[in-house]
């Protein structure tokens, strides 16, 4: 059977553009909030990726981190971003969800029961930061064999050999970083050279899914529409934090970034 | 499965093909990004350890600019004082800089060198390991950036302006608890952006595999010194010592301790117990803490039940840290060194009586070591030898001291 996250690229595909991803993370600014942007932005969004917060993350930027510390400063629990994730499925039983975190949750949590936690509440898939191929083996195939996508990264810094190695080991997506650069940086390098290097993964195996994340704003998406997905992240919890510094409703605020993101690459 | 050390292996090559020392601690947990230079570190380090070259030019500018060996004395004072076992001082505060923080910065500077970079960064928290790289930077012609808390950069200021002077830019961190735990987040950040032209120093036998094996051989050159001064003195290695010394990261322990692995030598390390009366210590190995993942390698850790690093509390901003080196975690768990810790006031209290007694005077982190051999020393036989590693001298400390004791004596 093919993953829900299947289903979306190829459902993008045949609209000939390339699937939106959004990164928000669990708990920011409350529980309740982070759910009701799933709600609302699912509405554009085709995938939807959901942080859990950690306390000393060793590869995002301000905005994200700033997400993090508030949410933990709410008190955040793993467990709430499971509740999270299940309230929205049921709503949305169809759109995939993809958790995103450190691995240092996921260790004391033990590997098994964390995945019986996302099978449980509909997780589609995983991205976990700090656990590099080919470390990431033996989680890897726990993820397969609960038909939870694992998502393994590809950097400008990977060598050739490794990522073929990569690919061939990856499951329905692959995660392209388009920069040396924590999460949110300013796009350094231009879109054209990102699809160039981008194509060079694509001719490895052409039926994988990647898409590009880092650096990816209202103002560089447009550039780069060819690819098969495009992850938003830390401009959208820059428009949470923007929206709480004003005064004004998070949600509604986000709600309106992401259609605006969406018009872009129709 | 009881973990063993092996015999005629140097410790820090005792780990498996995943970088992990006993199965269960270190490793390389880290974002795809520092995959690449990572491996290009652990390569050119591999193939530089061997380089009878290198190793000529690391030995001359061991000898040269940190001046070693650094001296070995006998506490008479305060052996007599206290009676009991004989005490003894490796005196690592006379390096070049007043830290053995400056074998791990001089090293990876000229490792630097060799890979072609021309900036280097690193983490501090006391401010030694900053301190000693901006000094190594300055010297060997890189240019560098210091990554440290807000926190520390108030109770550091001497090393702080020291950092500031070697032409090193100090970028303040004021993410999380604003110390040392933040400031190594914060540089392994800086680092994952711009590792193309930067090389990273990791302050202490911590992080990535390849930052912990750096570390360790480079100061293991303490204990190298250490070797050749107690045969002189004693003619041979005495077969009843014990070798103190404070951890934090576990650096200079690490050094203190390379050659006596496979010896009869007590190693006994000591860690921050934080105020007396207070939940807060900085102590994961005599505490009790969990194995967890921090700043990209397995260890044991203060953290809650979610696996979110707890916060900290010492005196000793260079012990300030909820982690510790996976070699120390190994060391543990094989029992071949024991823990255990000594409170801000115990180590205050020595401070005082060393520097009252001896023309020493230890900074807060070694202060810590001594206030358990002067917990020790009464107990034991006068046939009996503690030797502390001094690593660092109390000058940094000055403002701290005079506010907790009224003043200051060195």
């Amino acid at each position: 059977m093919k993953s829900k996250i299947n289903l979306t690229f190829e459902k993008c595909k045949k609209e000939k553009r390339p699937a939106l991803l959004t990164y928000t993370v669990a708990g920011d600014n409350t529980k309740l909030n982070s759910l009701k942007m799933l709600n609302k932005i699912s509405k554009h969004a085709d995938i939807l990726e959901l942080g859990f917060p950690h306390n000393t993350p060793i590869a995002d930027g301000g905005q994200i981190q700033g997400s993090s510390h508030r949410a933990l400063r709410n008190g955040f629990k793993l467990k709430d971003v499971f509740q999270i994730v299940k309230k929205f499925k049921k709503n949305n039983p169809n759109k995939p969800l993809i958790l995103m975190g450190y691995f240092n949750l996921i260790y004391q949590n033990g590997e098994n029961n964390f995945l019986k936690n996302c099978k449980t509440a509909g997780v589609d898939g995983c991205i976990i930061v700090d656990l590099p191929y080919p470390e990431n083996k033996k989680f890897a195939n726990k993820c397969k064999k609960k038909s939870i996508n694992f998502i393994q990264l590809i950097s400008p810094t990977t060598p050739v050999n490794r990522m073929k190695k990569i690919i061939r080991d990856s499951h329905d997506m692959v995660y392209y970083i388009s920069m040396l650069s924590t999460t949110g940086g300013r796009l350094k390098v231009s879109p054209k050279n990102i699809l160039k290097k981008y194509s060079k993964i694509k001719r490895i195996n052409s039926k994988k899914n990647i898409v590009i994340g880092f650096g990816i704003t209202d103002k560089t998406i447009s550039g780069l529409k060819s690819a098969d997905g495009l992850v938003v992240g830390s401009m959208l919890c820059k428009t949470i934090t923007n929206s709480l510094k004003m005064g004004q409703n998070p949600v509604t605020n986000l709600d309106k970034v992401v259609y605006n993101l969406k018009n872009k690459i129709l | 499965m009881t973990l063993k050390i092996k015999k005629g292996v140097p410790l820090i090559d005792q780990h498996d093909k995943n970088f992990m020392y006993g199965g269960k601690f270190g490793g390389n947990f880290i974002p795809e990004t520092l995959k690449k230079p990572i491996d290009d570190l652990t390569k050119l380090f591999s193939k530089l350890r061997k380089d009878k070259k290198f190793l000529k030019e690391r030995d001359y500018h061991f000898e040269s600019y940190i001046g070693a060996p650094t001296p070995f004395i006998k506490l008479e004072n305060l052996t007599n004082h206290l009676g009991g076992a004989q005490i003894y001082a490796k005196v690592v505060s006379e390096a070049n800089g007043g830290a053995h923080k400056i074998y791990n910065a001089t090293v990876h500077c000229l490792i630097a060198k060799r890979a072609g970079k021309k900036f280097i960064v690193g983490d501090t928290g006391a401010g030694y390991a900053g301190k000693m790289l901006s000094m190594a930077a300055k010297k060997f012609g890189l240019r560098c950036k210091i990554f440290m808390g807000a926190k520390d950069i108030k109770r550091q200021r001497p090393n702080v302006e020291a950092i500031k002077k070697n032409g090193a830019t100090i970028v303040p961190v004021t993410s999380g608890s604003q110390t040392l735990v933040d400031a190594v987040s914060e540089c392994m950040r800086y680092w994952v952006a711009n590792n193309d032209t930067t090389n990273l120093c990791v302050g202490s036998t911590v992080g990535p595999n390849i930052f912990v094996k750096i570390c360790a051989w480079s100061t293991a050159q303490i204990s190298r010194e250490l070797v050749t001064q107690l045969k002189e003195e004693f003619g041979k290695i005495p077969r009843k010592i014990k070798l103190l010394n404070c951890v934090g990261g576990g650096s200079s322990a690490m050094g203190f301790w390379n050659e006596f692995i496979d010896t009869d030598a007590e190693l006994i390390g000591i860690e921050a117990g934080g105020p007396k009366n207070s939940k807060l210590h900085a102590a994961p190995l005599s505490s009790g803490s969990k194995i967890g993942i921090l700043h990209g390698a397995a260890q044991y850790v203060i953290q809650d039940e979610d696996g979110q690093i707890g916060s900290t509390e010492s005196i000793s901003a260079g012990l300030d840290y909820p982690g510790i080196s996976p070699l120390h975690c190994f060391l543990k768990d094989t029992k071949r060194a024991r823990y255990t810790s000594a409170s801000d006031e115990d180590a205050l209290k020595a401070y005082r009586l060393v520097s009252k007694l001896e023309n020493i005077s230890p900074s807060l982190e070694p202060s810590h070591a001594f206030a358990e051999a002067i917990k020790l020393a009464p107990k034991l036989k006068s046939s009996e030898i503690i030797i502390v590693n001094s690593c660092g001298d109390s000058l940094k400390d000055k403002d701290i001291i005079k506010q907790k004791l009224g003043s200051y004596i060195r």
